[in-house]
């Protein structure tokens, strides 16, 4: 099959993995927005988010991604362009009035208040919601994000997820046109990272509301994104589902950014043995040490895949033999495509390099642990 | 104390007590000096019941004063950036740094009976000159200061990301600054409103040369020491430094609640 029919594949067990739709109208539209702070610019940034869409902005720190957020949601001014929100443009719109809501990375809870009080913040500034209303909407969204058991609780007596939790009840208790996340889960623990981010997905499948997520991290943004947006020095520049973005890097920076991490889709399977299952890919049936089932993202850091000319035969390894397609040299390690296919791109020394007296076109085997699979 | 040798501990803490007593010594030997009845007594008298309660009543004024003025000073010092922002932090603390004599002079120079706004005001019914009003726009001069730096560290403390929450919730800025910035700066600011209210009770130098007349507690005090002598100022050196440190405990009570 070729590079085209694989793409196909992957893009449909993606849309079936996700089982929402990512067409709609335009439930956010940026045009030509030029922001200029001292520290941080934004140049020429145009995007496209549908509504219901979880649109995840993905790029390193300083790229200028929570200026974008501040810019939508009004609390910067732009230079010029314009932001539209369900066909109004709202640019010149102060905050209070654009209905977006606003998660920033440490919580920004309000200290003086209880987690009923400020959840209940937003509603209370409309004086024509009786009382009674404002308190069944705070329970309700309370026990949407499971934060029932801690509405008389001061926010500064909550674990670091709890308070994310108080955050996003606070934003959508208001039923933004868009939420805005900014790095929501970047303060939190892993475990209680992959809690929430699970909530999260959950969230946006029940509301249908319309996300635009900003995160560094790139197995978040996988997780997470119907569509993703790479936001480079100010600039976008590519934006599509997480495989176009994976399997067709638009320039070098997002290649290194997010390519070089051997990211599989495929389905868990169940093995006789506890502990271990067997991801199917569309070419591959891969060995790996996870408790999970189901549609998943695998991916293989460069430096735990093992290069050899002659096949490794020790269980309960995956070893695959292939051809090297390209030698990437970037410095103290050299990047080497092994195509099985699929391509896998794995890290070895300049040393191994010039040992195997590697050139492309050669035939080598590629090794690598279960446990060097991440499974997510 | 693994880092001090208890030589140096010894004598670090001799000179630190000699410091503590050189402030505590002569507030308590002027509070027990004066004979509990005889303080009493001097309490009754109307003219010192009048003095110390003037003093309370134009020490509040000047607070409400520049708490409706500092406030917002502090407001835009703390958020804000312009063009001589450091000037206008230097004034605000110069009060502090200028002989209070000096800045007694200075308000007479605007204030007095021939300046502009002295007639402004005074064609309004406001004199300043030996009357309320001067005591109180006296006290303003040298204790705003202590308000409007409390009130700024504490909006300063308030983290700005919590403004920019609450307005993608729907308030306005004005709802903004009253529901989130000024409950959590209120803590600061009050205990900045009780050391100007002190510090203005306790103002002299200024006070004296706008408004010698009527007479707050410590002008009545210096009156009865240069024409009575020692033993009658007594009396009320103890009732005023007694008040001065009643009020500072409930500052230290608020600034203790804060935390």
């Amino acid at each position: 099959m070729g590079l085209r029919g694989r793409l196909q594949t992957l893009r449909t067990l993606h849309t079936a993995h996700r089982q929402r739709p990512t067409q709609g109208p335009a439930a956010l539209q940026i045009q030509d927005l030029h922001v200029d702070l001292e520290e941080f610019h934004l140049e020429a940034i145009n995007l496209e988010i549908a509504a219901g869409e979880y649109f995840v902005l993905l790029g390193p720190t300083g790229a200028g991604k929570t200026v974008l957020l501040e810019t939508v949601a009004g609390l910067l001014t732009p230079l010029r362009g314009h932001i539209v929100v369900d066909g109004n443009d709202i640019t010149e719109t102060p905050p209070e009035r654009r209905g977006s809501g606003f998660v920033y990375q440490d919580y920004a809870l309000f200290p003086h208040l209880n987690v009923a009080d400020n959840i209940a913040f937003g509603l209370r500034l409309n004086r024509h919601l009786p009382g009674d209303a404002v308190e069944r909407r705070v329970t309700e969204m309370a026990c949407l994000l499971s934060i029932h058991h801690l509405l008389h609780r001061s926010p500064n007596t909550l674990s670091g997820g709890e308070r994310q939790r108080v955050a996003l009840a606070r934003a959508l208790v208001m039923e933004p046109a868009v939420l805005l996340l900014d790095e929501p889960l970047s303060s939190l623990d892993p475990e209680t990272r992959t809690g929430l981010q699970r909530e999260l997905s959950r969230i946006h499948r029940q509301l249908k509301t319309t996300m635009l997520h900003v995160t560094h991290d790139f197995q978040e943004a996988v997780t997470l994104a119907d569509r993703i947006g790479l936001l480079h020095q100010g600039r976008i520049v590519q934006v599509g589902t997480p495989e176009d973005i994976f399997r067709r890097p638009a320039n070098p920076f997002v290649a290194r950014f997010v390519g070089a991490r051997n990211l599989l889709v495929g389905e868990l399977v169940e093995t006789t043995e506890a502990g271990h299952r067997r991801f199917e890919t569309h070419e591959l049936d891969i060995a790996v040490a996870s408790d999970l089932l189901g549609q998943a993202h695998a991916s293989i850091r460069p430096e735990d895949i093992f290069i050899s000319t002659e096949p490794v035969r020790t269980d309960p390894r995956n070893c695959y033999q292939g051809s090297i397609a390209r030698i990437a040299d970037r410095g103290s390690l050299v990047y080497v495509t092994v195509d099985v296919p699929p391509a896998f791109v794995c890290a070895i020394t300049r040393y191994s390099l010039e040992q195997m007296g590697l050139q492309p076109g050669m035939p080598v085997y590629v090794t690598f642990k279960p446990s060097a699979v991440h499974v997510f | 104390m693994t880092l001090f040798s208890s030589r140096l501990s010894a004598l670090f803490t001799v000179l630190a007590a000699l410091l503590v007593l050189f402030i505590a010594w002569p507030l308590v030997r002027t509070v027990i000096s004066s004979q509990p009845a005889v303080t009493w007594e001097t309490l009754l008298e109307a003219e010192v019941r009048n003095a110390i309660l003037l003093t309370f009543y134009s020490s509040a004024w000047a607070t409400v004063i520049a708490f409706v003025t500092g406030v917002p000073l502090a407001y835009l010092l703390a958020r804000t950036d312009f063009p001589g922002k450091r000037w206008i932090e230097g004034i605000v603390d110069v009060p502090v740094v200028v002989p209070h004599s000096a800045a007694g002079i200075a308000l007479l120079l605007v204030f007095g009976r021939r300046s502009f706004l002295g007639r402004t005001f005074g064609r309004m019914g406001l004199r300043f000159v030996s009357a309320v009003p001067g005591i109180v726009i006296a006290m303003l001069f040298v204790s705003l200061s202590f308000l409007v730096d409390a009130a700024r560290e504490g909006f300063e403390s308030v983290d700005p990301r919590l403004e920019r929450v609450a307005r993608t919730l729907g308030a306005s800025p004005w709802q903004t600054f009253w529901r989130v910035s000024f409950p959590l700066a209120r803590r600061s600011i009050l205990s900045g409103m009780i050391l100007m209210w002190a510090r203005g009770l306790s103002e002299f130098g200024a006070v004296v040369i706008l408004a010698y007349h009527p007479m707050i507690a410590p002008v009545l005090l210096f009156e009865r020491f240069q024409s009575l002598g020692l033993d009658y100022a007594t009396p009320v050196a103890a009732i005023i430094v007694i008040i001065c440190l009643l009020t500072f405990v409930a500052l230290r009570f608020v600034a203790q609640e804060r935390e």
